[in-house]
């Protein structure tokens, strides 16, 4: 059989539950030899049920996996090359922590002197020698943790998953633990499958990044590169912090956002696209301006202004110079994070930013701002700004949709009889809201929810599983329940 | 706290009357003669009695075998009530514990009847049937308990270091359900040694039990053989108290190295 060049291989991948809800969807991906891959998404992403599809607790409803180019799509656990690191540790309580290093070793009848000496070298490897006649359950979590991957690479499996292996750990704990598992990752050359929700360890300790969300990959990368060109609002939101603001690309490296136009680095829009922005927290360059600077605003010759204030307020030349777009506000409120500063500033025209700075700008501090073209991340916008729904014309005025029935104006009716399927859009601004649930036609719960500078966009599901998007200023949590309500006169209607 | 140490005085009054003093007076009893003064010749009696010491092997015996007979049926039951989906460890849980709900001695009346109707001849057989039928489920469940409380991921992690079914069950699922089959045994063994309504309804009194002996001793020798069944229930209680001491030994011991 010829070797393929990669150890995993998982195609096309789905698994659907009893209860109809995909866990995975049509999920694909490729591990070479010795990486460490880690799986990061928010809980109920599908990312346990991959690593568990990999370790063969869980078989695939659809898709094959390959280990070494060898389908094991139906294979039991206990005959694939694959070592998992439980969350819970899962350590046999009946045995010492030396026979339950030893288990898998005296499962495959290796003589005596053979284990001995493997099961030293591996408590070696994470540091638990003196343990060997120690009860499990005298251990401390970091402890009991070291031995179940100390269980796991004992066996020198060509894979090891490891289910958020640190999730139970302290901060402090799970930060040292952190640097172990890459210092054990580069002695042992073992491929590494790490699945966490913490997005700081995925970028901390993997060459690759799988994200997931709702049962699929949503982007594939460096951690460099997800970090930096998150493909949607979903993994520039999840990772790290972000603004997200929305804009119009006006043509090839200009786009247009918080009623501004700025240089960026993006091609291939196409002209006056609307698009999704991310800026970075940290990349945001703030300085103290004044209310002269201020005046100055709205002025063409941008370069001007920036003259005048970086000789008055950038004392350390920390502003970079050139012709870059600048924009003003004021702080609003300012935190100290350990090693940077948090503000928030809002700007005239509604928008909030998020910036990151050695510096602390105090609140009621009037400021100018300015991000660097590179540093503009430009992404397809997913929706834009209609819902979109199927619907039938009803007899009263009424048209039916997402399984209840709407008022709608005798206007948008005109030229449609009963009986009619149209297309049923609705502005995401003009989705109402209502606290309780039963004041509203249909209910649902709140799902996703993304801050655009000056506006939430929320993605709302409804109890028949249908998801819609709605543009409000008002604060929700994920998970509260709300009533949907549409005004007639918002409903427009276009014959299907 | 003062009020909840003054809750404890009827459970000790109780203690006290219905447990300590009846054990002082078994062991007054046991070694005075009906005169009230010392004397050991109520064990010397038992053990110079061949039939006595018989009906006593033979009572460990029948114990010891109906406990095993539990145990080879009841591990099975609890396994699969454990392990199996949804909706039929509810319907197992619940037909299991059904026939405890009519009185072990209606039951065992009523098991007398049915061998009788089907011709088969009461005895040895048919009380070793009858106690296992009364005593299986006091097998089941407390295995069923640790079976039910075990960790899912111990198996996948046995599976997962290269276990085939087999091997995952003697090597994880059976040495920590230890402490059920422990519970379990304990829980058949001790009424069955000292049983003997059921004995005396499905042998027709043909087979003497220790527990029958006693129960002799106390109800028709007269004021006389108290003595001597407080001797017989001193010993009972003493192999009872040994085997749970020593079982409780091993279980501990099992937690290490079984098989």
């Amino acid at each position: 059989m010829s070797k393929s060049q990669y150890i995993i291989e998982v195609n096309h991948v789905s698994k659907q539950f009893e209860d109809g809800k995909f866990a995975l969807d049509d999920v694909s991906l490729q591990v070479k030899k010795g990486e460490f891959v880690t799986i990061l998404g928010p809980s109920g992403c599908g990312k346990t049920t991959l690593l568990r599809c990999i370790a063969g607790f869980q078989v695939a409803t659809s898709g094959d996996i390959l280990l070494n180019g060898e389908d094991v799509t139906q294979t039991p656990p206990h005959k694939r090359p694959v070592n998992t690191v439980f969350q819970k540790y899962a350590l046999f309580p009946h045995l010492n922590v030396f026979e339950n290093v030893a288990f898998g070793l005296k499962l495959k009848k290796i003589d005596r002197d053979t284990i001995i000496k493997k099961v030293k070298q591996a408590l070696k490897t994470v540091g638990m020698s003196d343990y060997e006649y120690r009860n499990v359950d005298s251990l401390s979590g970091g402890q009991q943790q070291r031995v179940a991957i100390a269980r796991a690479i004992v066996n020198q499996p060509e894979v090891l998953l490891l289910d958020e292996p640190l999730a139970a750990l302290d901060l402090k704990m799970r930060k040292d633990m952190q640097l172990e598992l890459k210092e054990m990752h580069k002695k042992l050359g073992i491929t590494f499958i790490y699945v966490t929700h913490d997005q700081e360890e995925a970028l901390t300790l993997s060459d690759r990044v799988v994200v997931m969300n709702e049962g699929k990959i949503q982007q594939i990368g460096t951690p460099m590169d997800i970090y930096n060109e998150p493909v949607n609002c979903f993994v520039a939101d999840f990772i790290g912090e972000s603004n997200i603001l929305s804009g119009t690309m006006i043509r090839d490296k200009r786009v247009r956002f918080c009623e501004k136009e700025f240089d960026c680095v993006d091609t291939g829009f196409g002209e006056n696209q609307p698009v999704d922005v991310v800026i970075r927290p940290e990349d945001i360059y703030i300085w103290e301006s004044s209310t002269n600077t201020k005046k100055a605003k709205g002025d063409d010759d941008l370069a001007a202004v920036a003259a005048t204030q970086q000789s008055d307020y950038d004392p350390d030349d920390r502003v970079p110079k050139g012709n870059f777009t600048k924009w003003y506000g004021v702080v609003q409120s300012c935190i100290f994070k350990g090693v940077h500063y948090e503000m928030m500033v809002l700007t005239d025209n509604g928008y909030e930013f998020m910036v990151q700075d050695y510096h602390e700008f105090l609140p009621g501090a009037e400021v100018g701002m300015l991000v660097k073209p590179e540093d503009i991340q430009i992404m397809h916008k997913e929706h834009h700004i209609y819902n979109h729904f199927e619907g039938e014309v009803l007899k009263n005025n009424k048209v039916r949709f997402l399984d209840a029935e709407w008022e709608v104006t005798d206007e948008q009716l005109a030229g449609l009889s009963a009986g009619d399927n149209v297309e049923v859009l609705v502005p995401f601004r003009q989705i109402d809201l209502q606290d309780h649930e039963d004041e509203g036609v249909v209910s649902g719960e709140v799902h996703f929810i993304l801050y655009k500078g000056n506006h939430y966009h929320l993605t709302i599901r409804t109890d028949e599983g249908y998801d819609l998007f709605a543009n409000t200023s008002d604060v929700w949590d994920n998970g509260d329940r709300v009533g949907i309500l549409i005004a007639p006169e918002s409903i427009k209607l276009v014959k299907g | 706290m003062g009020s909840r140490r003054t809750w404890a005085w009827p459970y000790v009054l109780f203690l006290v009357l219905f447990v300590v003093l009846p054990l002082i007076l078994i062991l007054i009893y046991a070694f005075t003669n009906p005169q009230g003064h010392f004397t050991l010749q109520n064990f010397v009696q038992f053990f110079s009695t061949i039939g006595a010491i018989n009906t006593f092997i033979y009572s460990l015996a029948i114990a010891l075998i109906t406990t095993i007979i539990c145990l080879l049926l009841g591990y099975p039951a609890a396994y699969i009530m454990a392990t199996a989906e949804l909706k039929i460890p509810a319907v197992m849980a619940i037909l299991f514990i059904l026939p405890m709900w009519i009185n072990f001695l209606l039951r065992t009346l009523a098991t007398v009847e049915l061998f009788n109707m089907f011709g088969i001849p009461l005895g040895e057989g048919a009380l070793i049937y009858g106690m296992c039928y009364d005593f299986l489920p006091f097998m089941i469940y407390p295995i069923y308990n640790t079976l039910q409380k075990m960790d899912r991921s111990l198996i996948e992690a046995a599976h997962d270091l290269g276990a085939n079914r087999r091997e995952v069950f003697t090597k994880v699922i059976l040495p920590l359900s230890a402490p059920g089959i422990y519970s379990g045994i304990i829980m058949v063994f001790m009424p069955t040694v000292s049983t003997f309504a059921i004995a005396e309804l499905l042998t027709r009194n043909k087979i003497t039990l220790f527990g029958s002996l006693i129960q002799r001793a106390f109800g028709e020798g007269g004021l006389q053989m108290w003595n001597y069944g407080a001797a017989l229930s001193l010993i009972m209680l003493l192999i009872i108290g040994l085997t749970s001491f020593f079982g409780n030994n091993e279980d501990t011991e099992s937690n290490r190295s079984i098989l």
